[in-house]
């Protein structure tokens, strides 16, 4: 099948989740994707490289499972940018890339004497991208985030939770994921305006503000009506407000810590959930309309509950299912990795060759393209295990030549 | 420099969006980045203007914030599907788009008589992009979904919620699980924009919002696909296969701090207890020794050997580090320990509520909040801005959100229908103009 992106090449200083999960997907479409890394430290900038999950017993640089997953199918290069002959093959380098892609902080790269007009006079129609958690202008430039903080500060962490106890937030980077696909986004935007007019920009994408747009109703709410989320009983976000839905929650099943998901979308699936759980109590008039199935929600909950803990989440599932409500256990990674036939049917969670680890699974993607489908195959690259391929048939330098830069702690 | 660059790095990209509740946010990040998006609706309109919150709380298809906030800067055409009249136009409209955006049920597009097969006959270079909960096909692609219910059965919610498992997992707030379908919806769309170069042609793409939420669950779905592990949730920080400390700590004005990781090399032991001195909180701080201890070391702990039982001395610091932390955090108004923590090189957060990010003066400072005006009404109002500067083609969103069919006679205008069948479409209720 024909490559999506085969003729694009990024130049990718990416790490972490935030930067490395956006230049992931170009990989998948097959854009050539070289990850640079500092020798002198082993690219530990990014904390993931060689932390865990690990495969088996062995440990070290290259074996470890979240960097895998975050990097297949790119290229591993390293440079020492602390010597000249480092900067002059990133200089040669970023000559023959179309992108530069990074997720420092803000002002790392002017530093080290990359900043976007230097890239520019390299090449003039380069797309250079930076994602850092508050941009590259205003006050908190130099403030450092990671996913957490980001979903914090961006009211995101607020948004989750119930009332009467402090937020629960994401339990992971959510932030982290989405920020990739702003940036790669981004990448894309920029490529099919170069296309379009020639000209490459720098994108300055700032994390919090990505995570910010996810709360829109939120913030108008208060624009327009005055309203803070801030404010006694909120949130509670198990329930929905935007559009209202009641019953709409999370509740207890027979076994322990397992739970079940229901919704009813409008009063039809109400009365039809009504007749299911078969409680006299639910017959009350005050839960015919939403109205006042919202105003005694708490009410509605225990009931809904009381029927739920006593039955099986399997079972509840088949139960609604039959009925058309929308509902769902609360997977666990097991069940939804290895029991569930849509992901199976879809191909999600492909087997890459990794040259340490062997084959591991990895995150698919959730598209496929009837032409240019994504296609996975390779791990992660081993620490500078893409010197000779990249320097050699890209940069056209000997083997003898990529040998002295060896010799001279240059890769 | 070309002229349509101001306008945003899509500019000239038209993309016809037929979408109910899963996907317009993929069309209004299309049109933030200057794509014309179109909206085809009903007749009656949008089920989703009847999504609360109203302006001033009144009930109004023209009044929904939930839908001005999805669909700003897209243009509205109203039209019946189910006659030929209105499918006529909705062909019309897809044969002149470079991308067509739909999150129909599967197989409902083929009943219309406007599946991929029959649109792309008169337009082979369409994009046609199709979301919905589970795939167009598959063992479970009819099943009814919601955004509580992809994420409770994607992994999102088996991560979220408290130390105490006697609460339920939490579905995070905010319509999540349909953003993260719409953004790889964008990312595909733009992937198959950059292909029509190399192949010559369209294609058709199909985008699994379920699938998009199981592969967005970081840790917890590699735990367990490299070392099949189950991770547990954790009050406001990431599930773990093992217990973390905390992270939340409430500060003096009673506001929330989420303090980051604790201190960890020599260099911030010292500043932590430089920080202590500042604050005059050194003298109510009786492990402050331990801090200056910390300060001669050099690098970073070894949080191993710390465990192990190894380095008692470096227990007893790390704790110390974190406990000055929680201190500092209780002693100070919130606003003044995120930026003082962050000014001495340490990363925490606030926890603002969504209204809060919108007053603060970075965001500002960036041009972040919006303000759009609605001339029909004489107000404007504060909206969340675009995340992305494209310094060589911004994007100037000003356009408010439109009115239930506001530009279907423009654009029927535009697609040279004659005046005389607009207003036979119009009277026979075909299309709808205000």
């Amino acid at each position: 099948m024909t490559k999506a992106l085969s003729n694009l090449r990024i130049c990718d200083f990416t790490g972490q989740l935030a930067g490395a999960g956006a230049t992931r997907h170009l990989a998948a479409f097959g854009a050539e994707v070289i990850r640079i890394e500092d020798p002198v430290n082993e690219g530990r900038w990014d904390i993931l490289r060689g932390n865990a999950p690990f495969v088996d017993e062995r440990r070290g640089i290259d074996l470890g499972g979240a960097f895998n997953n975050h990097n297949v199918e790119k290229k591993a290069i390293t440079l020492n940018l602390r010597t000249d002959t480092g900067k002059q093959l990133l200089t040669e380098l970023i000559g023959k890339s179309d992108v530069v892609s990074e997720n420092f902080s803000a002002g790392v790269m002017d530093r080290l004497g990359f900043g976007y007009e230097d890239l520019a006079r390299i090449k003039d129609d380069i797309i250079y991208v930076s994602n850092s958690g508050f941009g590259a202008s205003g006050p908190y430039k130099p403030f450092k985030t990671w996913g957490p903080i980001v979903q914090a500060v961006s009211g995101l962490t607020f948004s989750s939770g119930l009332p009467d106890q402090p937020s629960a937030g994401w339990g992971y980077s959510y932030m982290d994921h989405t920020g990739g696909y702003y940036m790669c986004i981004a990448i894309l935007a920029a490529i099919i305006h170069r296309r379009k007019t020639g000209n490459g920009q720098w994108v300055d994408l700032a994390c919090t503000e990505a995570a910010a747009t996810l709360t829109g109703p939120a913030i108008l709410d208060w624009s327009a009506n005055g309203r803070p989320m801030r404010r006694d009983g909120q949130p509670h976000s198990n329930h929905n407000d935007w559009p209202r839905m009641a019953p709409h929650g999370i509740y207890r099943t027979d076994a322990t810590d397992t739970w079940f998901a229901l919704a009813c979308r409008d009063d039809e699936e109400w009365m039809k959930l009504r007749a299911v759980i078969d409680d006299p109590a639910l017959y009350d008039a005050k839960f015919d309309e939403l109205d006042g199935r919202i105003q005694h929600q708490a009410d509605l909950d225990n009931y809904v509950e009381a029927w739920t803990q006593q039955r099986q989440q399997q079972d509840l599932y088949q139960l609604l299912l039959a009925q058309g409500i929308p509902c769902s256990p609360v997977r666990t990674p097991e069940q939804r990795v290895d029991q569930d036939p849509n992901t199976e049917n879809w191909g999600l969670w492909p087997s890459v060759e990794h040259s340490l680890m062997g084959k591991v699974r990895v995150d698919g993607l959730p598209v496929h393209l009837s032409e240019t489908d994504w296609h996975l195959e390779n791990g992660a690259g081993c620490l500078g295990e893409h010197n000779e391929q990249v320097f050699g048939e890209i940069l056209g330098y000997s083997s003898q030549q990529i040998n002295s830069f060896k010799a001279e702690g240059v890769i | 420099m070309n002229l349509q660059a101001s306008l945003g790095p899509l500019s000239g990209l038209k993309v016809i969006e037929f979408t109910d509740e899963i996907a317009p946010w993929a069309g209004k990040l299309l049109a933030e980045m200057g794509a014309d998006v179109v909206r085809i609706e009903p007749l009656e309109g949008s089920k989703t203007r009847w999504y609360e919150p109203f302006l001033d709380d009144t009930p109004d298809p023209e009044q929904s914030l939930f839908f001005w906030h999805y669909n700003v800067r897209k243009r509205s055409v109203a039209l019946d599907i189910q006659t030929k009249a209105g499918r006529d136009l909705f062909i019309r409209l897809v044969a002149d788009a470079d991308i067509l955006i739909e999150d129909q049920a599967p197989g409902k597009m083929a009943e219309l008589g406007i599946a991929y097969d029959t649109l792309s006959q008169g337009n082979d270079s369409l994009v046609h992009a199709a979301i919905t909960p589970f795939g167009q096909s598959g063992p479970r692609a009819n099943e009814p979904a919601t955004d509580l219910t992809l994420l409770a059965g994607s992994g999102p919610a088996w991560s979220c919620g408290y130390d105490d498992h006697e609460l339920p997992p939490i579905r995070g707030g905010g319509g999540q699980g349909y953003h993260t379908a719409s953004h790889w919806a964008v990312i595909s769309i733009l992937t198959a924009i950059i292909a029509k170069e190399q192949i010559g042609r369209g294609q058709f793409i199909d985008i699994n919002a379920s699938a998009a939420s199981n592969v967005s669950t970081e840790g917890a779905s590699y735990t367990w696909l490299v070392a099949q592990e189950t991770v547990q949730r954790q009050t406001g920080r990431h599930a773990g296969v093992r217990p973390s400390s905390p992270t939340q700590v409430q500060a003096a004005d009673g506001r929330w701090i989420n303090s980051g990781v604790p201190a960890r090399q020599g260099k911030d032991f010292q500043k932590t207890y430089d920080w202590l001195v500042d604050e005059g909180l050194v003298e109510q701080f009786p492990e402050a020794p331990l801090l200056q201890l910390g300060g001669e070391r050099e690098g970073f702990l070894n949080l191993g050997a710390i465990s192990s039982g190894e380095d008692e001395e470096g227990a007893a610091i790390f704790a110390a580090g974190r406990a000055a932390m929680v201190l500092l955090i209780k002693s100070l108004p919130a606003y003044e320990y995120f930026t003082k923590a962050q000014e001495r090189g340490f990363q925490c957060g606030i926890i603002y509520s969504p209204e809060e990010v919108v007053q603060d003066p970075h965001f500002a400072a960036r041009g972040f909040p919006l303000d759009i005006e609605h001339p029909e009404l004489g107000r404007s109002f504060t909206y969340p801005g675009v995340p992305y500067k494209f310094l060589g083609s911004p994007c100037e969103i000003k356009t408010r959100p439109p009115f239930l069919g506001e530009h279907t006679r423009d654009i029927m205008i535009s697609l040279e229908y004659s005046e005389d069948e607009i207003q036979m479409c119009m009277d026979n209720n075909y299309v709808h103009s205000p």
